[in-house]
């Protein structure tokens, strides 16, 4: 058997460019009176793909889910699920389920009966319900708490038995609206890596609209950043975190430092940077950017170097002074002043308990980092 | 916090409840006097309830209380339920303030005018009085309490209980009785609750809108009493106030123990 990890590696239909898409999302906008919360987006989903709409709140991502699910009609464009339009179809007749934010249970009916729901509007034999009521619970593990009513139950197993119902009647989508929102922090990362089995297990088309930007990391195949209406950029989480394709999307996700400059020359792949306070930087990869171009440099805090004495080679060097430091236990990270104010964060891992490097507040301090660390984002 | 009781907080809980509930505590003594005179004690007897069984004009005035009170109660439920859903579910049309504010006006209505203007409105259209219209106006009167009642539940009703229900398949009637109704019910029994109560205590409406042969207990008792209170009366008031009260004591208890059940059931399930 394929360990998890080997399928998902394998799993990239959106680079095969005979793949069909799943869920397509056709120039679709959406208004609520004077507010456009949807504009002009198209998207395409595949399937058994493990996707994650990711954004601030108000950035459309529910509005994305909510339509699909089809309690919101889109103003224009398209929906497609499996080449079928969705438009006119209501909420109750379209193949996809959704598992709710505030879970939603219905407080009038035990676990079973709440599983059961689906299933019992599609008019199956009793027998069977109960056949399937029992798989779902042995599925999330709550076998013996059956008979409970929801307020009887823990957030977490509240949470279990909302995703049990919504993958009941085997949809062709689920929808995960924050999942894992209203769970506490250690819970979580439990349910993220079980999520991602039972994606696995069933062979699901996952949707799943999370502000988490580690969440969506860690469970998602792919990533759309959503701003204002608009995708900002669809990516594996490795391109989203390496590789972004905008000032806000390095900036949406994780921590990185922002040099704002122009071109100052192209040699091949790689380029000069003058950074508009007086920094210069070497980049072996400067992508189109023209010379001449109005650019910013960004590097993640990981990728520099911190260290009390000049480091003797490496491709862009920086003298600056410690200004602050945070001190997170597996890492640290500094915040370095440099000559000309700017003020550079870099973190370093604590592989060991004592470093030989001690640096304290207003100490001198160099950074470095190699010419391939950084991307040079042209918009 | 000081728990010590002063001499001004006793006098004033005394006083208190002896305002307001002396007036009642004489009416059920009274009520089990010996004597046919209200304000003397002759001794203690049951002999007006007795009598007050086989008064048949004040048996026939409960009847018609009781019938009114059940009818109008069920339909100005499913009206008020009504009103109530299509204000906290429509919010998006012209004129909804105005709306909700017409439903509700009637609460802080006069009962004189509210009764007047039905009246003149059965004059005009040549109902004849009685039975009839006299439940039409209990609907019309205690069909807005309900409303407020509801209303109050639907405004925090997680309306994705209702998109769940869509969403596995539920059409949006099956979703209305299956899903609504059930989990707002506990508003809508209170709010039958209050309309019937309304309806059996109801005087000066009843005696716009009623006509012969329907007769209210309320308007009975109240043309009794112009003529001389009776022991009768005592009786059948005590009667009335002890149907009241173990109606309100007993939905406290229940309402208690479930909130009692409901916070233990919720530790338990936070414990694992």
């Amino acid at each position: 058997m394929k360990s998890l990890g080997n399928i998902r590696r394998e799993f990239a239909p959106w680079n095969k460019p005979d793949a069909k898409p799943y869920i397509q999302f056709k120039n679709v906008t959406k208004r609520f009176g004077d507010f456009t919360a949807v504009n002009n987006l198209s998207l395409s989903i595949y399937e058994r793909e493990f996707f994650a709409l990711l954004g601030a709140s108000g950035c459309g991502k529910s509005t994305l889910l909510r339509m699909l699910a089809g309690f919101e009609e889109p103003t224009s464009g398209q929906i497609l699920l499996d080449g079928q339009d969705l438009r006119g179809i209501p909420p109750y007749r379209r193949p996809v389920n959704m598992m709710f934010q505030s879970y939603a249970l219905f407080p009038h009916m035990t676990v079973e009966q709440n599983i059961g729901f689906g299933l019992k509007q599609d008019g199956m034999a009793r027998a069977d319900i109960d056949t399937r009521v029992a798989e779902m619970l042995k599925l999330v593990k709550l076998s013996q708490f059956a008979k409970r009513k929801p307020h009887q139950l823990s957030g977490g197993q509240r949470q279990r038995v909302a995703l049990a119902r919504a993958v009941a009647k085997q949809p062709k989508v689920l929808l995960l609206d924050e999942p894992l929102g209203a769970l506490d922090k250690k819970l979580r990362e439990e349910t993220q890596f079980e999520l991602m089995d039972l994606q696995q297990t069933l062979g699901l088309t996952f949707v799943v609209v999370t502000h988490d930007q580690e969440e969506a990391m860690t469970m998602a195949d792919r990533i759309a950043i959503l701003d204002k209406g608009e995708v900002m950029q669809v990516a594996t989480p490795a391109e989203v975190y390496e590789a972004p394709g905008s000032r806000f999307v390095a900036d949406f996700v994780g921590n990185i430092n922002m040099f704002e400059g122009k071109v100052a020359d192209r040699d091949g792949a790689g380029a000069t940077i003058a950074s508009a306070n007086g920094v210069t930087i070497r980049t072996a990869n400067a992508g189109d950017a023209a010379a001449g171009s109005e650019v910013a440099f960004a590097i993640r805090p990981e990728k520099i170097k911190v260290s009390s004495k000049k480091p003797e080679s490496g491709d862009n060097v920086m003298e600056g002074e410690i200004y602050d430091i945070a001190y997170l236990g597996d890492m640290t990270i500094f915040h370095v002043q440099l000559g000309n104010g700017q003020v550079v964060k870099a973190s370093s891992l604590n592989a060991t308990r004592a470093t030989e490097d001690p640096l304290s507040w207003d100490d001198k301090a160099w950074i470095s980092f190699r010419n391939d660390a950084g991307v040079v984002l042209t918009r | 916090m000081n728990a010590s009781w002063s001499r001004f907080n006793i006098t004033s809980i005394v006083l208190g409840f002896a305002f307001l509930y002396l007036p009642i505590v004489l009416l059920v003594i009274f009520s089990f006097n010996e004597s046919k005179l209200v304000t003397v004690w002759g001794g203690f007897s049951t002999k007006w309830y007795v009598s007050l069984f086989h008064n048949q004009g004040l048996m026939d005035a409960a009847w018609v209380t009781i019938r009114v009170g059940l009818v109008s109660a069920t339909l100005a439920t499913v009206l008020g339920t009504l009103a109530a859903l299509a204000l906290t579910r429509y919010t998006r049309f012209r004129g909804r303030v105005l709306f909700s504010g017409m439903v509700f006006a009637p609460l802080v209505m006069p009962e004189v005018i509210t009764g007047l203007s039905l009246l003149l409105l059965f004059v005009a259209v040549g109902l004849d009085r009685g039975f009839f219209t006299l439940t039409l106006a209990h609907i019309t009167f205690s069909m807005c309490f309900v409303a407020v009642v509801v209303q109050s539940r639907l405004v925090t009703f997680d309306r994705s209980l209702e998109e769940a229900a869509m969403d596995l398949g539920a059409p949006p009637v099956k979703t209305f009785f299956q899903i609504t109704l059930p989990v707002i019910l506990p508003a809508i029994v209170s709010g039958w609750m209050l309309a019937f109560t309304l309806s059996i205590d109801d005087l000066v409406i009843s005696s716009f809108t009623s006509g012969p042969g329907a007769t209210t207990l309320p308007m009975k008792i109240y043309s009794q009493v112009r003529l001389g209170v009776t022991p009768e009366i005592n009786a059948a008031c005590t009667i009335l106030i002890g149907i009241v009260a173990v109606g309100v004591i007993a939905a406290s208890l229940v309402n208690k123990r479930r909130e009692v059940q409901r916070l233990r059931d919720e530790q338990a399930a936070q414990r694992g």
